[in-house]
């Protein structure tokens, strides 16, 4: 059975016919062409598929497309500035060291956007237990929560 | 060596943009039209052979293209392992493997495989067929495979696929001089690589007939001869193209899907065809650290010297020989390079068992045979009542070391200098202090420490070469081209420094390429044994010098300058005597596309067979928390120091040592494959096999005790292994200090380190 959604994808309005059994991941993926959410598991284990639906930080893979009716979904692609200059996020993220194979980060990168967007001045123990669904087997965390700091303290500059 | 002050320094990976913002394109990423899915049906039982399969049902599924059996495919046996091809059959790797198999070694072999439309459909065929089995008895370890009515697991062969003795003296004479000989048995987990993009290969004919395959590889050389051997067609009528790749950690070492996904395209045409494996069956059906079983002995004297040391080392390789006893016999070497000792024996065996099959994971042994050696020599402490750090360094291997096990003369080695700097900066002495205040109650606290030493590459013991070549762009920009890979350690990013650096020009010079491809890229066998910023740094050097030659010669003739006064700094053609500029390298640049007289573009390229190795060395400190109660765990500091020569990148160097300081710290406190009495694997997804979260670890000190190599082309040797070779050992010694148990069967789970503690009456 297919089903013609509407909703918001990285600030543009789009509508899509979707078999309703389909991953919110696989119609991002296959029918948007927006391959930079990546399925690490497919069964909402490790987080490299996570996008933001109204706010909220979902992993794709077990969310299914005709659930984001009506809402609005922000991905990897969307998270860089229009201009195509980096978000402070994605800079913290580059100049931390926090990227290695990078097969995960997008999904870091959703993840830390949001929890910074919920909780602007986190301590380092906020930050991991914010970021405990997305796995990471190339950076030990150790940059990565470096990088989520670093984008902290420069919102509070600003 | 280092001249531009570009090596040392922290640049940034030139991919982490196109990381950051998605951008970057992975090989489920490339968008292919009409391509078809496959499938792999895995068999269901541990050991036997299918004796019949109904495939009628699944023929008839929608979507299906093919419904593939054994015998549909070629039968050309073939090994997996990541190892150049040797010219010597008798140094070959076992090939015992073909694209699908009626004979069951291992529980999910794979027996059949379907192609259809999607990969839902693929996933339904495969339900369809029906198999019947006939079924033998399963060998888990080596101890039940070499038992004598044990039945072979492949005809042709043994179950002992390698058994050799290597050492000297005479160690049953060390072991009566000693004042105590500490005698004890080790066994450690097959843990898994957990890259967090499974394994995943697309392949089709190529418009000029011949056949490319897309894969997640760390070795795209490799994975040409190996699909071609398997498939039997010549080895250039093979094309891989790697792009960027989710991690490998040494599974993707190894080739296992890349065969069977050119197999199903010719099966359909030559039409694309992807093979992706998921979580589940990348987990239980490809590769895993080996679990190493050791029976040990030392002989110790009061005053701390070594007399003996005896293992006896008993390697689980699984169904299939893949990397075989190139890992488990390699500890040898390793214990020989780290102490002194007057006997040494190193009895390994490597043994096919029904468990996944054992490959290349970070570290290729040395975690594991550090953690016997190091548990070993803290109990030998304990016994005799010496400092473990000072027992260490009295019997660490001084620089200059001709380890005669290896064949390798070890002249910068500064384990010692890691133990005592380490000692300093982890504030050991106050951490033993703090630890003997929580010796009783229900949460005690230990510290504990574990050194090792690890090569750089593989000679002596394998071909060690590589190429590079180099490009000059129009704006004095230079297109680096290697067939090394980049697999997310940050390889391109040291090339490119050492480009720079050598050629004299800034490191945002140097372009570098995700798509590492074996038409193009000059030969490399790829990333494995921490060898490429090593080997391939040589190829590196040598066509940047030849570049920078060819710049000055060029320069010379233009401006009127002899060569030898004439240097490249900065991107500019300067005097050598005070740096005056001459030129910029853009006008040279520009010249040698376009000028009349001058013009003739510029190409370098150079290629390298290195026959030396260099030691690198290291530790790790920890500090524990032992909830007595529960059996939990808590790291409460730890810490790793490495001498692994000139840090091209601090930054990037750092990263390495924090992912693989947490691969090992999971390695020693919870991972691992666990298989019921049948051998199936119970734990193949990411809630039971837990991989540590960001929760599960503290914050990581780590330090370099830096220098030059005097072998290393930028005075830099091995580093991306390192970091986990020591942490599991020095947290079992860190709960041994806690609680007084010495806990030697790997990991320190809780329910293990529980069942340890009730069974010394401590709960």
């Amino acid at each position: 059975m297919e089903k013609v959604i509407h909703f918001t994808l990285n600030d543009e309005p789009v509508s899509c016919r979707v078999d309703v059994r389909k991953s919110l991941l696989e119609m991002l993926r296959t029918d948007f062409g927006l391959t930079g959410t990546k399925e690490g598991c497919g069964v909402g284990e490790c987080g490299a598929c996570t996008v933001g639906v109204d706010k909220e930080t979902v992993d794709s893979c077990i969310y299914l497309a005709v659930w984001v009716d009506g809402k609005v979904v922000t991905t990897i692609e969307g998270v860089t500035n229009p201009d195509g200059t980096l978000s402070d996020v994605q800079d913290a993220f580059v100049k931390a060291g926090a990227v290695q194979c990078g097969f995960c980060i997008p999904g870091m990168v959703v993840s830390s956007e949001q929890f910074l967007e919920d909780n602007p001045d986190p301590s380092r123990e906020e930050i991991r237990r914010a970021l405990s669904g997305n796995m990471c087997r190339c950076t030990g965390y150790q940059k990565i929560v470096d990088a989520v700091e670093i984008a902290a303290e420069g919102r509070k500059v600003k | 060596m280092e001249k531009k002050g570009i090596v040392g320094k922290t640049e940034q990976r030139w991919d982490a943009v196109a990381k950051v913002t998605g951008q970057a394109k992975f090989t489920e990423d490339f968008p292919i039209a009409n391509q078809l899915h496959g499938k792999i049906m895995h068999a269901t039982i541990t050991h036997g052979r299918v004796v019949k399969y109904d495939i009628s049902e699944a023929e008839k599924m929608p979507g299906v293209v093919k419904v593939l059996l054994p015998e549909d495919l070629p039968q050309n046996k073939f090994g997996t392992a990541g190892h150049p091809y040797g010219l010597d059959p008798a140094k070959r790797d076992i090939e015992d493997r073909q694209l699908l198999t009626r004979e069951i070694r291992v529980y999910g072999d794979e027996i059949a495989a379907v192609v259809a439309k999607t990969e839902l459909q693929a996933v339904k065929a495969i339900e369809k067929i029906k198999v019947e089995y006939e079924e033998y008895p399963v060998y888990l370890t080596p101890k039940e495979a070499i038992a004598d009515d044990a039945m072979r697991i492949h005809e042709e062969r043994d179950n002992t696929i390698a058994h050799t003795t290597a050492g000297y003296g005479d160690v049953k004479k060390g072991m009566a001089e000693a004042d105590y000989v500490v005698k004890e048995s080790f066994s450690t987990s097959p843990q898994q690589h957990i890259h967090m993009e499974s394994q995943v290969a697309v392949a089709f004919r190529s418009d000029d007939q011949r056949w490319t395959c897309i894969s997640s590889t760390q070795i795209p050389y490799i994975c040409r001869r190996i699909i071609a051997q398997a498939i039997g067609i010549s080895w250039a009528q093979v094309r891989v193209k790697k792009p960027f790749i989710g991690g490998g950690f040494g599974n993707k070492q190894e080739i296992t899907i890349e065969p069977l996904t050119v197999a199903m395209s010719m099966a359909c045409g030559g039409k694309p065809v992807q093979l992706r494996l998921t979580r589940e069956e990348s987990i239980a059906f490809t590769r895993t650290r080996h679990a190493i079983d050791y029976d040990v002995e030392m002989g110790v004297k009061k005053d701390g010297t070594i007399t003996a040391v005896d293992f006896n080392v008993y390697s689980n390789q699984g169904g299939y020989a893949s990397h075989g006893h190139a890992i488990g016999s390699k500890g040898g070497s390793f214990i020989n390079a780290l102490y002194k000792m007057e006997n040494f024996r190193y009895d390994a065996r490597t043994v096919y068992t029904n468990i996944a099959t054992a490959g290349a994971m970070r570290g290729y042994g040395i975690p594991q045979v550090t953690f016997a050696l190091e548990s070993l020599v803290e109990d030998a402490c304990d016994k005799i009542g010496m400092d473990p750090i000072k027992f260490r360094t009295m019997n660490c291997r001084p620089e200059g070391f001709f380890n005669e096990l290896s064949k390798v003369q070890q002249f910068d080695f500064k384990p010692v200098e890691c133990l005592e700097k380490g000692r300093e900066a982890f504030h050991w002495d106050e951490k033993l202090a703090d630890s003997l205040k929580h010796k009783t109650g229900d949460k005690r606290r230990g510290v504990g420490v574990a050194a090792f030493s690890y090569g750089t590459a593989v000679y002596p013991f394998g071909l060690e070469v590589s190429s590079a070549r180099l490009i000059l762009m129009p704006d004095a920009s230079f297109k680096l081209m290697l067939g090394a890979t980049e697999i997310g350690q940050g390889a391109d990013t040291a090339f490119s420094q050492m480009a720079a650096d050598t050629l004299g020009v800034s490191y945002d010079k140097i372009i570098r390429d995700s798509m590492t491809d074996t038409d193009i890229d000059p030969f490399d066998p790829g990333a494995y044994a921490s060898r490429q910023t090593y080997i391939s740094g040589y190829a590196v050097r040598e066509a940047a010098e030849k570049m920078r030659n060819k710049l000055i010669d060029l320069s010379s003739r233009m401006y009127d300058v002899r060569p030898e006064f004439i240097d490249i700094v900065d991107g500019n053609v300067v005097y050598v005597h005070n740096n005056q500029k001459i030129a910029s390298l853009e006008d040279v640049a520009m010249a040698s596309y376009y000028d009349m007289h001058y013009g003739k573009a510029l190409e370098a390229s150079a290629s390298v067979n290195i026959h030396n190795n260099s030691y690198a060395s290291g530790c790790t400190f920890a500090q524990v928390e032992v909830d007595v109660e529960t059996g939990r765990t808590e790291i409460l500091s730890i810490m790793n120091v490495h001498d692994s020569g000139k840090i091209i990148n601090p930054l990037l160097a750092s990263g390495q040592v924090d992912g693989g300081m947490v691969m090992g710290i999971g390695y020693g406190m919870g991972e691992g494959v666990r298989y019921n009495a049948k051998g199936k694997p119970l734990n193949n997804n990411l809630l039971d096999y837990k991989i540590p979260t960001f929760m599960d670890v503290p914050d990581l000190d780590q330090m370099f005790v830096e220098s030059e190599d005097p072998l290393g082309p930028y005075g830099n040797k091995s580093l991306g292994e390192n970091p986990l070779c020591s942490p599991a050992a020095a947290l079992r010694n860190a709960v041994k200090d806690a609680t007084t148990v010495g806990i030697n069967n790997m990991p320190l789970s809780t329910q293990n380190v529980f069942e340890h503690l009730k069974k010394a009456d401590i709960i």
